[in-house]
């Protein structure tokens, strides 16, 4: 996606209806955002998308906001790493009979 | 326009877990303009409801549609052809929605997917507030525009209470005194007078203390 602004909701919940064990997203730097607000607006859906898996009965932290620039792919790099420590944890999604699972 | 919120997804899933083929049907006014129970938000409950399903390991067979409006039977009349294919029916609109889809179509089980709030508008992105309480007697042209029984929280007509500090309801600090706002008003424009005019007792009959309303267009109606 052109911006993290474009996310929707749906999108990080069709992610968990198809089995993903965990969906992060990364946008720009807050502050950085050529939409201005695109990064921000991101983190509120993935804020509301913790409080629907939370409601189900799903660990929220299986969905994660992170902020970064493009010139940091180092770091892009650790995100993922650390993201993929944190579902290794948690384990793998409880949501059976999905696409992907 | 009317104003609803969600419903707590799991207040949601308490009604119709129970249920393997499900309908949610949203609507195409109000509650899409204010981001309740339009097309987006259909979708996302129908995620979550799979989501939660899955979980569970019996995830519900769920359909999704958005009519123009809820409220017209014209509208409420698509649904025939495939109502009885549900075991349960969420409706995504104020309240008004799953009474007209429950009087046209007896046989099926209707559950609300949102509580209705208020008559009100958008006064910034994302936020509505209340400005109508729908008493069935307009007498806004007495403060200019402006509602003291919708917007005062006693709904007094003759000034602010000892309640009222700072332009500010001792309710909320969310809450506007309405009645500051009105005599600051009238006093900007010169015309403090108009307020000094005594408001007789107000007949609630034509609110809801008069029981359920009908409002009847003669020229329309056969």
């Amino acid at each position: 996606m052109p911006c993290t602004g474009r996310v929707d909701i749906i999108h990080l919940l069709n992610a968990f209806e198809d089995g993903a064990d965990g969906v992060y997203v990364a946008g720009c730097l807050e502050g950085e955002c050529h939409f201005s607000t695109g990064n921000i607006k991101a983190r509120k859906k993935v804020a509301y998308v913790k409080k629907v898996l939370e409601a189900i009965g799903i660990e929220p932290q299986r969905v994660a906001m992170y902020n970064l620039s493009s010139a940091q792919g180092q770091r892009f790099a650790e995100i993922a790493k650390e993201m993929v420590d944190t579902i290794t944890a948690i384990g793998p999604t409880p949501v059976k009979d999905s696409k992907a699972a | 326009m009317i104003v609803a919120d969600s419903k707590p997804l799991q207040e949601i899933l308490a009604m119709v877990r129970e249920y393997k083929k499900i309908l949610i049907v949203g609507c195409k006014g109000c509650v899409t303009v204010c981001n309740v129970g339009g097309a987006k938000e259909v979708e996302v409950l129908r995620a979550s409801l799979m989501i939660d399903g899955k979980k569970e390991g019996s995830p519900p067979d769920i359909d999704t549609m958005v009519i123009e409006r809820q409220c017209d039977n014209e509208y409420v009349e698509t649904l025939r052809d495939n109502i009885d294919a549900y075991d349960a029916v969420l409706s995504m609109a104020c309240g008004v929605g799953p009474q007209f889809l429950s009087e046209a179509y007896p046989e099926q089980k209707f559950f609300p997917a949102v509580n209705t709030s208020f008559y009100g508008g958008a006064v910034a992105h994302g936020i509505w507030e209340e400005r109508c309480a729908g008493c069935g007697t307009c007498i806004i042209h007495y403060f200019d525009g402006l509602c003291p029984v919708a917007r005062c929280a006693k709904s007094l007509l003759h000034g602010p209470c000892g309640g009222s500090a700072d332009g500010i309801c001792e309710v909320s600090k969310e809450t506007v005194c309405i009645w500051d706002t009105i005599v600051k008003k009238k006093i900007a424009q010169g015309r403090i007078e108009d307020l000094f005019v005594l408001q007789e007792p107000r007949d609630w009959r034509t609110a809801r203390d008069g029981g359920p309303r009908r409002s009847i267009r003669e020229t329309l109606a056969e």
